[in-house]
């Protein structure tokens, strides 16, 4: 892993020349909500599950600069602790496909053949499921809550990392440093994950951040429809929920929650952008 | 005409995948833990009735065997009983579609719409502040959670506007697309920013490209040149771009359905998950996944039909 | 009276490092009829010049920066876009390098040839299909009543770029720009384009511009030819007289440097060093740095082309002293 991040750590640093104003943005409003979830216990005003029925559906106001939802709890507080369970989504929700994408995106195309053969088919099969349907049915099965999420994301969310690794590795299968690993020597595998997957994951990895994106959307989405987070903990897609029977009275509920999820996952689309954008991956 | 000749054989070449795909939902229900006998049956069961149950379902049999049993079942329709609806689960599941694939078509027509406006608006004002509030836009749109589009649209449109009911499917044409109209702009609105950059960008590269240079020797007119040529170029790989995509929509619709309680496919399946009514979770699932392969023909078809140079 | 007149032609583009001269001051006639090479290395702003009369150039970066083009007593250079539009492609026509990439690949052959028609002369699509087979046909495409209706993949090269010369013609233009129409195909490919625009030269009186690098393609099919470096014309004759007593040393650079049966076996003479920056380009006459006439006094000044004869303008102030030494 040292030389893995030896080697991006490297390319970052030689193929980033000056990332745009958005790409700073990005990264500032990802900063942002790093800090907010560290530093919940002590910025947060109120108690995120603590009732106080006297104080219910009160607008933004003084005390609570957000409002209250139904059962007079802080608004702001439960926004401000969802960010541990909202950014957790879109972090681990990325690292097990990452690493289960990559691994077979190298195998299938180092290895070749009829492991190749296989594993295409199995993406062939995973994505012919609608993605979300997909991780609805296997929540289903395993049962609300977010250990659910995660599985289902890692059986579900490796294709796109193992097709990007793939089709870069199977070019640099036949690279003149691989040769020359090879003519000194070196292991199959010793080849496949210490020269070749540091050249080739540099897409996967940009791709990582954008997917981040898909998990916390997707991640409130499943809480929305109650087979994420239970209640009452505090998770944006769960708030949304509980304020949508109040959308006439208590706008509050349901907007500022949301516009967590878009501050957020904008964020991370930016610092997306400002990667693919300096790595010449897009456009 | 040899060039369709594809549309013959590519349901042979697909036959793998969908015996993938029967397996994966056929795994589905039978990973699920616990005695699906017992889920049937609830609780206080007798174990002769739960006997009873595995005799009839063949749950006592080997899973090879079980998952023959179901491939047989599947391929004469048979999908087993609804316990919640006391009907077959296909006859349940086909009642489903129509609002489902009304919902889904409405939501690609004005995503595409919206696309081709937004993504030719920015490529005309290329790097000008119309393109980065374009490209803006099409940013945040990643991160917008469709229901919460839907809710923040049934606020402005349904309650303060008054434009558009809260929720429903209608009775006839109009008055449908007058019910969908916001869910299927929610659904469009979370696919467009996709298609709107990547149409941005191959209207970019094409106008670019050498027989513009050739189309405005010959003196076109600027529309003609548009439309007639750099249009219809990039059109091809934004089309590709929705097939791809299409997975993502259904998923997009399957939320919006349940927030605009549409009685459509994607609520039935949310609903039967909460009634563990999980043969329905998979013929669902199944039907999903088999539009998906559908539609992925449809473009295939489509894209030979619009591009000459492809010999499939 | 000349069908076209280009006086002291400049074209500016735009840089981060500023304003980059690619043509400079360039003026030629051209007579009804009549063909005019003009040739130079790639970078040599022959390309950039013929397609600034049409305004072809990318707009957001490329400037005209002054002359004159009188065709048919307007100046092609301020014409607004919109009367130059009608121009093109029914007066004024062009042909370009690559023809495969210059086609639509998602349209007919037959509806690219029949554009011009429909869209400057008014004619239905269905007339205008018509028109274009006669055309394919005239441009020597077999099967044409088949071949209209085909996709632009299904052509040869030469086919291709056949149906651009059809499209060109299809409004009976008087001037054609072919802009290195040949290079792109294969040699016995070439002449038979090459026979086919000076036979439609001939029945119609078309003129036409040829931008090539390859003299021998300027022997076998000029009548005029004016000589590109830098920008800058540096020789201008009659074809005969410039291939038999070229006047200035680069000129006669490229004529030595072209392989003949004659030197077989010997070394290829070629001219030493790369063509300047346009950016930066040197001081006084442009060539001087890679001239082996060079003096002090070519260092400075810009001299353009001057009449040595009546006929023969060459842009060399020692052109005697070469001569001489010849």
């Amino acid at each position: 892993m040292s030389v893995l991040g030896a080697a991006i750590h490297r390319r970052l640093h030689h193929r980033l020349g000056a990332p745009s104003t958005l790409f700073y943005i990005g990264a500032g409003l990802c900063l942002f909500w790093i800090v907010v979830a560290i530093a919940a216990p002590w910025i947060a005003p109120y108690d995120p599950i603590a009732q106080d029925l006297r104080a219910t559906l009160e607008p933004p106001n003084a005390r609570h600069l957000l409002g209250t939802d139904n059962f007079g709890r802080d608004i702001l507080s439960r926004i401000i602790w969802g960010t541990r369970l909202d950014l957790q989504m879109g972090v681990f929700g990325v690292l097990f496909p990452f690493l289960i994408g990559t691994t077979i995106g190298v195998v299938s195309g180092y290895v070749g053949g009829f492991v190749d053969v296989l594993l295409m088919r199995l993406l062939d099969v995973t994505i012919s499921f609608p993605f979300f349907v997909l991780i609805i049915a296997i929540v289903a099965v395993l049962g609300p809550g977010l250990m659910s999420f995660y599985i289902a994301l890692a059986l579900v969310g490796w294709v796109s990392y193992a097709r990007l690794v793939r089709s870069r590795v199977i070019v640099l299968k036949h690279a003149d440093f691989v040769l020359a690993a090879r003519s000194l020597g070196f292991s199959g595998p010793r080849i496949a994950f210490r020269h070749i997957l540091p050249n080739a994951i540099m897409p996967a990895i940009v791709f990582s951040v954008s997917d981040a994106v898909l998990d916390i959307v997707l991640g409130s989405s499943l809480s929305y429809l109650g087979l994420g987070i239970q209640p009452p903990t505090p998770e944006w897609g769960l708030m949304i929920a509980e304020g949508q029977t109040f959308i006439a009275t208590a706008w509050w509920m349901t907007t500022f929650p949301g516009l967590a999820i878009m501050l957020l996952a904008t964020g991370f689309s930016l610092l997306a952008d400002g990667f693919a954008e300096k790595l010449g991956l897009r456009e | 005409m040899h060039r369709f000749k594809f549309v013959l054989y590519r349901p042979v070449q697909l036959i793998p995948v969908l015996i993938g795909i029967s397996i994966v939902t056929f795994g589905l229900v039978h990973t699920i833990p616990g005695d699906p006998a017992r889920l049937l049956l609830g609780a206080k069961a007798t174990p002769d009735a739960i006997a009873a149950i595995h005799a009839k379902y063949g749950l006592d049999q080997p899973i090879p065997i079980q998952y023959l049993r179901f491939m047989e079942n599947l391929l004469q329709g048979e999908f087993g009983m609804s316990i919640i609806y006391r009907a077959p689960v296909l006859s349940v599941a086909l009642d489903r579609i129509a609002p489902t694939l009304f919902l889904l078509i409405y939501a690609v027509i004005l995503a595409v719409l919206l696309a081709v406006l937004l993504g030719s608006l920015a490529a005309a004002k290329r790097g000008r502040p119309t393109d980065q509030a374009i490209r803006l836009f099409s940013t945040i749109g990643l991160g917008l959670p469709a229901f919460w589009l839907g809710i923040v649209l049934i606020m402005l449109f349904s309650i303060r506007f008054g434009w558009f009911p809260v929720s429903g499917y209608g009775d006839d044409f109009l008055d449908r697309l007058h019910h969908l109209f916001l869910p299927a702009f929610t659904v469009a609105l979370a696919t467009a920013p996709i298609l709107t950059r990547n149409l941005r960008a191959s209207l970019i590269a094409e106008s670019q490209a050498d027989y513009v240079s050739a189309a405005r020797a010959k003196g076109l007119p600027r529309h003609v040149i548009f439309f007639h040529h750099i249009f219809r170029n990039s059109l091809i790989p934004t089309i590709n771009l929705l097939g791809v995509n299409v997975g993502w929509l259904i998923g997009g619709t399957v939320v919006v359905e349940a927030v605009f309680s549409v009685p459509g496919l994607g609520s039935l399946l949310v609903s039967s998950i909460f009634a563990r009514d999980y043969l329905v979770v998979q013929a669902v699932t199944l039907v999903l996944a088999l539009g998906v392969i559908a539609t992925n023909f449809a473009v295939d078809i489509v894209t030979v039909a619009l591009d000459p140079r492809i010999e499939p | 009276m000349a069908l076209l007149e280009v006086a002291d032609l400049s074209v500016e583009f735009a840089t981060p490092a500023g304003a980059l001269r690619a043509v400079d001051r360039v003026s030629f006639d051209l007579a009804e009829g009549e063909v005019l090479g003009i040739v130079g290395e790639s970078g040599s702003g022959k390309t950039v010049a013929c397609r600034s009369i049409l305004h072809l150039l990318p707009g957001a970066r490329a400037r005209i920066a002054g002359g004159r083009a009188m065709f048919e007593r307007r100046d092609l250079l301020t014409l607004p876009e919109r009367e130059l539009r009608h121009l093109r492609g029914s007066r004024l026509a062009m042909i370009f390098q690559n023809p495969s990439t210059h086609l639509d690949p998602l349209m007919t052959v037959g509806r690219q040839v029949a554009e011009p028609l429909i869209y400057h002369r008014g004619l239905s699509a269905r007339e205008a299909r018509r028109a274009a087979i006669e055309l394919l046909a005239r441009v020597g495409i077999p099967d044409p009543g088949h071949n209209v209706d085909a996709h632009p993949h299904r052509f040869s090269g030469g086919m291709r770029q056949r149906a651009m010369i059809a499209a060109a013609i299809a409004c009976e233009p008087r001037l054609l720009i072919a802009d290195e129409p040949t290079t792109a195909l294969d040699v016995t490919v070439q002449a038979q384009i090459l026979r086919l625009l000076l036979d439609l030269r001939d029945r119609t009186g078309l003129s036409i511009i040829l931008i090539t690098h390859d003299l021998g393609i300027v022997a076998a099919t000029c009548d005029h030819v004016a000589v590109m470096y830098a920008g800058r014309i540096m020789e201008q004759a009659s074809k005969a007289e410039l291939l038999r007593r070229p006047l200035h040393p680069y000129t006669r650079g490229l004529i030595r440097s072209r392989p003949t049966a004659a030197a077989r076996g010997r070394e290829l003479p070629s001219i030493e060093g790369q063509l300047p920056p346009l950016a930066d380009p040197p001081p006084g006459c442009r060539f001087h740095p890679r001239c082996a006439h060079a003096e002090p006094r070519c260092e400075t000044g810009m001299p353009l082309p001057e009449p040595a004869t009546p006929t023969h303008a060459t842009a060399c102030i020692r052109w005697r002293e070469v001569m001489a030494q010849a």
